[in-house]
């Protein structure tokens, strides 16, 4: 009885805590700032586009939505690629220098991304790579590989040998069993991989604040900080911006739950 | 089978026994090529050239001076800041981790059995995980906000006005405001990775615990608790080292004020290279904080390694 009076206790009680901040945005997004602030919780009085439409004009808000749906689709794309090749190749090779590679990106996951950002900065400004997009693709794909890495050799280690020997009987050599063995097999991992790299990528500030100073390259993380500063703390304004950064990832989440939450968590299970 | 493949099966023969073995091997690590380098030159690279920088007094623009130890010294023995944020970091990655770890296994033990209640729980308790922390930090700025934010306004209302503090501006509290909505944001996170690990019990042990008549809390002591060791040791190591990578949250609701009161060793690195233009002492406190995460996974490790 105590256990169950507890227990649904609790569970109303996060419940609540995660809905509550929710709607407040949500419904804020629509509201004046004054009525924000004196009703937070109450929906909106006059459900109003006005704060949707102030943003838009600005133009600003595009402008940040496509740089970061440039950065995320071709850094995500970019290690995908990448890091399933070295992984195959990692997991596979029989010399002792696939187990000396693995602990070198494994060095890559303890180690904050705060701990190199001096000397990616010096590296960035010597190779003109500050205030570009590829420049931030180039950093997104080198410090996500490790991660990536990580989960991938995971998974192409489990592919039963049988499954290669018999292509090898054909004749094929590691790219070709990397293509038509071990990618289908690991597509569900892939797509779990994709889904993490989307999230972090998406949300990321530390390598944008690093890297971008101009205006019409901010990604929609560091733009929002802007807004915060421009629209001095008018927070309905901030909330429409944070429903726009927001939307794509909300989208994606509910219409692919199973492989968010398996991709969010691989890292965590793995390590 | 084909003897060359055999020979290249891991584990299969101790050594590669042909020429077609060894031309693959070659292949593969052709493979690993793209990742190697991307990652050497503008990852490994970068952070190693820490220990450079570190030697210098250096603006970030002009030319580095050398100046020896002196950094090390400096930060070991005469830096208040850097003594305050050292404990701040410590504090808060405690607060995270004992909390993190405690409400998630909780959460998970209540939504374990499968229903759709608990389905659309878990859905609702991960939801936070996938929002970027900047918006994460807006919005927890706009509860903690202190004459009109939700949170001292409820409080106000149910007459508990002593609690209705300036969260994100005093000294006192605001580190533990920014612990609290950093465990919010991943608890559902870390639920979802117990209740993997907890699934994985036999349910032939908790039948014989109840033939026993051992009640809720003994089963949870007895059975629980002992067979989710290694899933508590990932969580807290993950939730470990996601404490000291929570740079976006902490820059992003109050950069580490007030009086670097919530700063903590990311943000203080990112501050004194690009605030304060002192890169060659970013680069000895990155060091320092490169050594000591090390520590402390290497300690963890061992801790929940030997005993259990």
């Amino acid at each position: 009885m105590f256990y169950k009076i507890s227990r649904i206790f609790a569970l109303t009680f996060l419940a609540v805590l995660i809905i509550i901040p929710v709607l407040v945005v949500v419904f804020g997004s629509f509201k004046t700032d004054l009525e924000l602030m004196t009703k937070p919780l109450a929906l909106p009085e006059n459900w109003t586009l006005n704060n949707y439409r102030t943003l838009l004009d600005g133009g600003e808000i595009v402008t940040n939505f496509r740089n970061s749906s440039i950065v995320t689709l071709f850094s995500v794309l970019i290690t995908l690629f990448i890091s399933s090749l070295a992984s195959f190749g990692i997991a596979r090779v029989i010399n002792v220098t696939g187990r000396v590679l693995f602990v070198l990106f494994s060095l890559g996951l303890a180690i904050p991304a705060a701990t190199s950002i001096i000397g990616i900065y010096e590296l960035f400004v010597r190779f003109n790579l500050t205030n570009t997009l590829h420049g931030l693709v180039v950093i997104n794909v080198a410090s996500t590989l490790p991660i990536s890495i990580f989960i991938l050799t995971a998974f192409f280690r489990q592919i039963p040998n049988e499954l290669y020997e018999s292509a090898s009987i054909d004749g094929a050599r590691p790219f070709r069993l990397y293509r038509s063995i071990a990618l289908p097999l690991s597509k569900p991992s892939m797509a779990a991989v994709a889904i993490f790299l989307f999230v972090i990528t998406w949300n990321d500030l530390l390598y944008p604040l690093l890297l971008i100073t101009q205006a019409d390259l901010k990604t929609l993380p560091l733009a929002l900080l802007d807004y915060r500063g421009e629209y001095a703390i008018n927070f309905s304004m901030i909330f429409t911006a944070v429903m726009v950064a927001s939307v794509p990832m909300v989208v994606m989440y509910l219409s692919m739950q199973k492989t968010f939450v398996s991709g969010l968590t691989a890292g965590a299970v793995k390590g | 089978m084909s003897r060359t493949e055999t020979g290249a099966r891991k584990g299969a023969s101790p050594r590669p026994k042909n020429k077609l073995a060894r031309a693959n091997d070659r292949v593969l690590i052709l493979m690993t090529l793209p990742a190697v380098i991307l990652y050497s030159l503008f990852y490994l690279y970068p952070t190693i050239n820490n220990l450079r920088y570190s030697l210098t007094k250096w603006d970030g623009f002009g030319e580095p001076e050398f100046v020896g130890l002196n950094n090390f010294s400096r930060m070991l023995t005469d830096d208040t800041i850097f003594n305050k944020v050292l404990s701040n970091n410590i504090e808060f990655t405690f607060l995270v981790v004992i909390f993190q770890t405690a409400f998630s296994l909780l959460f998970a033990i209540f939504l374990l059995k499968n229903s759709r209640s608990a389905t659309f729980l878990r859905t609702l308790y991960f939801f936070p995980t996938i929002i970027s922390s900047v918006s994460v930090a807006m919005v927890w700025q706009f509860l903690y906000e202190p004459n009109l934010g939700p949170i001292n306004v409820f409080l106000k209302s149910i007459g508990w006005d002593f609690l209705a503090l300036n969260w994100l501006g005093s000294e006192t509290v605001t580190l533990r405001a920014i612990a609290f909505t950093q465990v919010w944001f991943h608890v559902g996170q870390m639920m979802v990775v117990y209740i993997a690990g907890l699934q994985q019990i036999p349910a032939e042990l908790y039948e014989a615990a109840e033939v026993d008549g051992a009640t809720r809390w003994q089963q949870f002591k007895a059975v629980t608790w002992p067979m989710a060791l290694p899933t508590t040791a990932v969580v807290m190591a993950y939730t470990t080292i996601q404490s000291f990578r929570a740079f976006d949250l902490v820059y992003s609701m109050t950069q580490g004020g007030p009086n670097n009161s919530s700063s903590i060793l990311v943000t203080l690195i990112y501050l004194t290279a690009f605030n304060e233009f002192r890169f060659g002492y970013a680069a000895t406190q990155s060091i320092f904080l490169v050594v000591f995460i090390l520590a402390i996974t290497a300690l963890q490790r061992r801790i929940l390694r030997t005993r259990y």
